[in-house]
């Protein structure tokens, strides 16, 4: 196979990651890691350069559609930024730290516990209890757009939420995934934001958790950019139609097949890394 | 409260902002895929090599690298130039993130926004880690 070939085959692969990613909620990254590393037989490090490369092109791209839908709220994302942000720094540093190995099997369980997410249905929390009042002062609750008027909400528990999201910032940081799933548990599960706000203010902060830990690594040389080039061109295409698709589809089946892929992948990822193929 | 005429509303302030990341994301593709085909066209046929990791060459770990190889009109460069442009379009829009609120004079979330701004730039120019 010469450059030319191979280059082919992982736009193609990173398409249908990215499209399935986008109709799923649950990213491309998730998929493009075990891809090139176990379809393709690339070093962990240069897969998750690539990786990251493509969720901020996805976040990015995907961000026109979600803005216009008037959900996502810029106060509590860009708050919980600093944690991301910071996660993704510690992420990032530890993955020079440990060894590829240990990787490889984080990654597996990380794939494991998002099939895990994907399979619960998503819940419509009530919102009876006081909110949170640092949020209150921070002036985060705001409201969304609902076929019967504007709804407003407001957070709870800002100061939990905040730690999980430099949980999630860290895996982003250590494994070069966008970590979506994480970040929106932080939000809709422990600060018991609206789901519809969750999600699309998790995708607004991917990109910058991301462009966080990139830097990291094109500074340490994970980034190639004869493997990024095809991986970013492909997960943005692949993502943007999954976007447009979207729009009223039902999606819980593609969800469930989607979740046995990654679910699977976990397992091959965990059992690869422990007899040492990594 | 008083509020300066100039202010965006938040409304507005993610209508830029959704430009800011289109063009960004728009800008960069187009200029990964130029660089994309010039370097298939000369390595197209060489056979790959990602297996064991080597790390890239100095020239395209660095903002200042990455710039002179594309002045140079260096293949990989040109690519990498691409992947740096979107790299810095979050960046970009944490930067107006920071005047939108410094407009609608709201310290707190100045500070906040400046926090993450830090960050960024910190990794980008590879503070040691």
């Amino acid at each position: 196979m010469n450059v030319f070939e191979f280059t082919l085959l992982i736009w193609l692969g990173s398409v249908v990651a990215g499209f399935l990613g986008s109709l799923t909620g649950l990213g491309g990254g998730v998929v493009i890691i075990p891809l090139l590393t176990l379809v393709f037989g690339a070093d962990i490090r240069y897969a998750i350069g690539a990786s990251l490369v493509s969720v901020i092109a996805t976040s990015s791209g995907a961000a026109v559609a979600y803005v216009k839908e008037g959900f996502s709220n810029i106060r509590i994302g860009m708050f919980l930024e600093m944690a991301t942000t910071l996660g993704a720094l510690a992420g990032a540093a530890l993955a020079a730290r440990i060894s590829t190995t240990l990787i490889a099997v984080i990654f597996g369980m990380v794939l494991i516990y998002s099939a895990y997410l994907s399979s619960r249905p998503e819940r419509n929390q009530s919102n009876d209890e006081p909110p949170d009042p640092l949020a209150m002062r921070l002036r985060m609750g705001a409201s969304y757009p609902t076929p019967e008027g504007p709804m407003t909400y407001h957070i709870h528990a800002l100061p939990a939420g905040f730690s999980v999201m430099f949980v999630a910032g860290s895996l982003s940081g250590l494994l070069g995934i966008g970590s979506g799933a994480v970040k929106v548990l932080a939000m809709d599960q422990v600060m018991r934001i609206p789901f519809k706000v969750s999600t699309t203010t998790s995708n607004f902060m991917i990109g910058v958790t991301a462009a966080a830990s990139a830097g990291v690594y094109l500074n340490r040389g994970y980034i190639d950019p004869g493997l990024a080039m095809p991986v970013m061109l492909g997960v943005l295409l692949g993502s943007l139609s999954g976007t447009r698709i979207l729009v009223g589809a039902k999606t819980r089946l593609l969800r469930i097949i989607f979740g046995v892929v990654i679910l699977v992948l976990g397992i091959e990822m965990i059992y690869n890394g422990l007899t040492g193929r990594f | 409260m008083h509020k300066p005429f100039h202010a965006w509303n938040d409304e507005q302030v993610d209508r830029i902002i959704s430009t800011i990341l289109r063009n960004g994301v728009a800008v960069a593709a187009l200029v990964v895929l130029v660089g994309g085909i010039l370097y298939l066209l000369r390595y197209g046929t060489t056979p790959p090599d990602y297996r064991v990791f080597r790390g890239e060459p100095a020239d395209l770990r660095s903002v200042s690298g990455i710039i002179r190889d594309v002045l140079s009109f260096r293949r990989r460069g040109v690519i990498q130039f691409g992947l740096l442009l979107l790299i810095a379009t979050p960046v970009v829009r944490v930067a107006f993130s920071v005047l939108a609120f410094a407009l609608q004079r709201d310290r707190t979330y100045v500070i906040v926004t400046l926090i993450v701004f830090a960050v960024l730039i910190y990794s980008l120019i590879g503070g040691g880690l």
